[in-house]
């Protein structure tokens, strides 16, 4: 496939546990890996899918069974983009301690953020924190 | 132990983890305990070193279970040691800073050389 190639596009309603998107996220690596993207890379985007719809259960949803996270991602050869959302109250990411400071290295929480802006190339979140855009650019 | 092998080596405790992967959040429960139980069970100072050769791929869930137990164990008056960690599981300690929480070495026989 060339990058002028159209994009594989996988769309997803997922239940609000923390075991039932495992095979979407194999399905999605999967696809880029037949797309030609290197096992380093998709351990990036493993984390980046991993940390955010974990996020979504565990603090969106709140593991509420009667709400579902919606995903939808596009896989090219250069680019993996993916929207996740949840059907929680939002939240402000910038309140989120920084995992990273030395004073909150024990600090519960926030690494899974961290992981995701360190991985991906765009991070942004949008509908007052109860979704997240990821892009992942290859050169 | 369902998540981890424990084996002693010169009154060291080498804690190997049985999963490629520590996703789940019952496979993660479960490694908290197992973590959890060893420390305080002898009764002189503890020494561990945790061998992370099998893992390919940890959450930041893990990861907070790893910091309860270094918690626990550095309470406890033991010492611990990370060895074995594959390079994509290292960055992941460099994003999160936690290489400066944990003493990291490359291999069993380094940790056990200063244990």
């Amino acid at each position: 496939m060339t990058s002028n190639s159209k994009p594989q596009r996988i769309k997803r309603v997922l239940p609000s546990t923390l075991t039932a998107y495992h095979d979407f996220v194999q399905e999605v690596l999967g696809g880029l890996e037949s797309l030609g993207w290197s096992k380093e890379v998709l351990f990036g985007v493993h984390m980046a899918l991993e940390e955010s719809i974990s996020n979504a259960v565990r603090h969106g949803n709140k593991h509420d069974p009667s709400k579902s996270v919606h995903v939808e991602c596009e896989l090219s050869d250069k680019r993996f983009y993916a929207r996740i959302s949840d059907e929680g109250a939002g939240y402000d990411p910038s309140v989120v301690p920084d995992c990273c400071n030395a004073e909150n290295l024990e600090v519960p929480g926030g690494r899974g953020l961290a992981l995701i802006k360190a991985y991906m190339t765009n991070v942004e979140h949008c509908e007052n924190g109860k979704c997240v855009v990821l892009e992942k650019l290859l050169d | 132990m369902n998540r981890i092998e424990v084996s002693e080596s010169a009154q060291v405790k080498v804690i190997r983890f049985k999963d490629q992967k520590i996703i789940d959040p019952e496979t993660i429960q479960e490694l908290g305990e197992e973590l959890f139980s060893l420390v305080g069970e002898d009764d002189k100072p503890q020494k561990f070193v945790l061998n992370f050769s099998q893992v390919e791929f940890l959450s930041s869930a893990a990861l907070g279970k790893l910091i309860t137990f270094e918690k626990k164990a550095k309470r406890s008056g033991a010492d611990l040691i990370l060895t074995n960690i594959a390079p994509e599981i290292f960055q992941v300690f460099t994003i999160t800073n936690l290489d400066k929480l944990f003493k990291i070495k490359d291999s069993e026989a380094d940790a056990l050389a200063v244990l």
